[in-house]
């Protein structure tokens, strides 16, 4: 297979980068302006947010327990066994909840977005739409939008919360720690700007997997195999982007909350 | 066919639907190109479609038939030249303003594009639903297409439930609901055997002569253009039948004229008994 030229190579991303800032930009002016579809806007959430909570259960809980057997091995060196709570809460709270259920939305639901639209888009039923007067990307790409941010908002507290009780599962039966000193340590560790960044990162990470699952689903070329393609490429991108904005936003979280 | 089959909107049109542009041309092309990647597809093509005229697109494989279908309805955009439909300017008009213009355009596709996830009746009613036309009324009006394709009882399957020529006949309904001013056909018949073939045929026919809607028809199938040329819909007999020999002598459709493309340019555009008496070589080869 040749090499693509350096200038067609970066024209192509420059081109990408401009259709999903179009793709976007339109969106989000076609939320703060009618006519909406909330039937999609719920279906959607069922789908993301109701069909989601097996798998954000099972990776917050299970992620909670693994936290606090580490830590806690680590901690009963120093005789800081007490703070494992606070540190379990820290770490779920600011980034593991956020982080986690936001790469694992983006396996399920990215990938499922770039498929369907991806389908849609291969087997003409996208140009269908905008034959029979309706805007794919109000009626598509926008409930996905709102449904995503909406439900990895809820979702992510859930994350919290179970991965909290699985580090309280595991300190109190395995390593031997008192509940009540787990549970008010991890309420003590905790202020108000950890709670703020920890549920501003899933708005960004919602926002972030529908579009970009929308964008690689509505320019999907090339048939079954585009399909696939396109698929991929929307978990490996919204996965990427998250943990870039993880970071981004954390710095400025902690610019503004202070360390 | 069933003869007593009603025709959406062959008697009553929507006063919201008013067919804009007046009594000129419904399809205008002046000069239109396009190019994909560094391949010219169409290059400089003029024509005009009239009101109630059917206009059948002929030419081989890959020489922009489909291409050109898409320009007209605004869902591709042409890189030179002019598309007027209804008498509006479409190539530079916005997609919000495309979208209205288009509640007056039927469009079936190749490949049908029916919505996958949706039954029958939802896929027919869609354009009813986006317009939120009461349930009642989008019923009737569903019962009344899927009967004019004959598709009765088949409200509740899946697009997947169907065979080819069924889906077919539902895309029809569904680019026939909203009692459309113009219908663009991309190659209806493509794919399908020749008894379906002749259905679908029928149907496009029915449109034709008793709704008297124009129509833009994609095909590479001779058999049917000719077909439509050549027979009208017999509303007795529920069928096709053969046009008899009028006074001058002619046993054509006036209305059903050619458009014959090659190689990204128009080598042909006239009526029937024109395209037939053609001296030009490659229209005789691609026409024996």
């Amino acid at each position: 297979m040749p090499l693509p030229s350096p200038e067609n190579f970066i024209k192509q991303k420059v081109a990408a980068v401009q259709e999903y800032s179009i793709l976007t930009g339109t969106a989000l002016s076609d939320i703060f302006s009618g006519p909406h579809y909330w039937a999609d806007v719920f279906t959607q959430m069922d789908s993301i947010g109701v069909g989601s909570m097996p798998i954000v259960v099972l990776t917050g809980f299970f992620t909670g327990c693994v936290l606090s057997l580490q830590s806690a091995t680590a901690l009963k060196e120093f005789g800081a066994i007490s703070k494992t709570g606070g540190l379990v809460a820290l770490s779920m709270v600011r980034e593991l909840g956020p982080v986690l259920t936001g790469l694992m939305i983006s396996g399920r639901n990215a990938s499922g977005m770039a498929s369907e639209l991806g389908s849609m888009k291969v087997t003409e039923q996208i140009d269908a739409m905008r034959a029979l007067g309706t805007d794919p990307v109000r009626k598509l790409v926008v409930p996905r939008i709102i449904a995503s941010v909406v439900m990895l908002f809820f979702l992510t507290i859930i994350s919290d919360a179970v991965g909290i009780a699985g580090g309280a599962l595991v300190s109190v039966n395995l390593m031997g720690l008192n509940p009540q000193t787990y549970l008010a340590d991890s309420y003590r560790s905790l202020v108000y700007g950890d709670v703020i960044q920890g549920l501003v990162k899933p708005l960004f990470s919602g926002f972030i997997i529908s579009t970009v699952g929308c964008y690689f689903g509505m320019k999907t070329t090339g048939g079954t195999q585009g399909v696939g393609r396109a698929t991929t490429q929307a978990v490996v991108v919204s996965s990427v982007f998250i943990i870039v904005v993880d970071f981004l936003v954390s710095r400025v979280m902690l610019v503004i909350f202070g360390g | 066919m069933s003869e007593t089959n009603s025709i959406p909107g062959a008697t009553t049109q929507d006063a919201t639907q008013e067919p804009p542009g007046g009594d000129g041309p419904v399809v205008e092309f002046k000069d239109v190109s396009i190019t994909f990647d560094v391949k010219p597809i169409l290059k400089d093509i003029s024509f005009s479609v009239d009101r109630g005229e059917t206009l059948v697109i002929l030419g081989p494989a890959g020489c922009g038939k489909s291409v050109l279908l898409k320009l007209a309805d605004g869902l591709i955009a042409p890189d030179s030249g002019s598309i007027r439909i209804f008498g509006q300017e479409i190539t530079t008009m916005r997609e919000r303003d495309q979208y209205k213009l288009r509640a007056h355009i039927g469009i079936v596709f190749q490949e049908s594009a029916l919505f996958d996830s949706l039954n029958v009746d939802d896929n027919v009613a869609f354009r009813l639903h986006e317009e939120h036309v009461p349930e009642a009324e989008a019923h009737t009006r569903v019962l009344e297409a899927l009967k004019f394709v004959d598709l009765e009882g088949t409200s509740d399957k899946l697009p997947s439930e169907l065979s080819g020529g069924m889906r077919r006949r539902v895309s029809i309904a569904r680019a026939i609901i909203s009692h459309p001013d113009l219908i663009l056909y991309d190659s209806p018949t493509g794919g399908l055997d020749p008894i379906t073939s002749t259905t679908i045929i029928e149907l496009v026919m029915k449109q034709r002569d008793v709704s008297h809607t124009t129509s833009l028809l994609v095909t590479h199938r001779l058999q049917d253009a000719f077909a439509l040329a050549t027979h009208r819909y017999n509303t007795a007999t529920g069928g096709m039948t053969p046009i008899p020999k009028d006074a001058a002598g002619h046993n054509v459709d006036q209305s059903t004229r050619f458009l014959m493309l090659n190689e990204g340019g128009i080598v042909f555009h006239g009526n029937t008994e024109e395209l037939i008496h053609s001296d030009d070589p490659w229209i005789k080869e691609y026409l024996a």
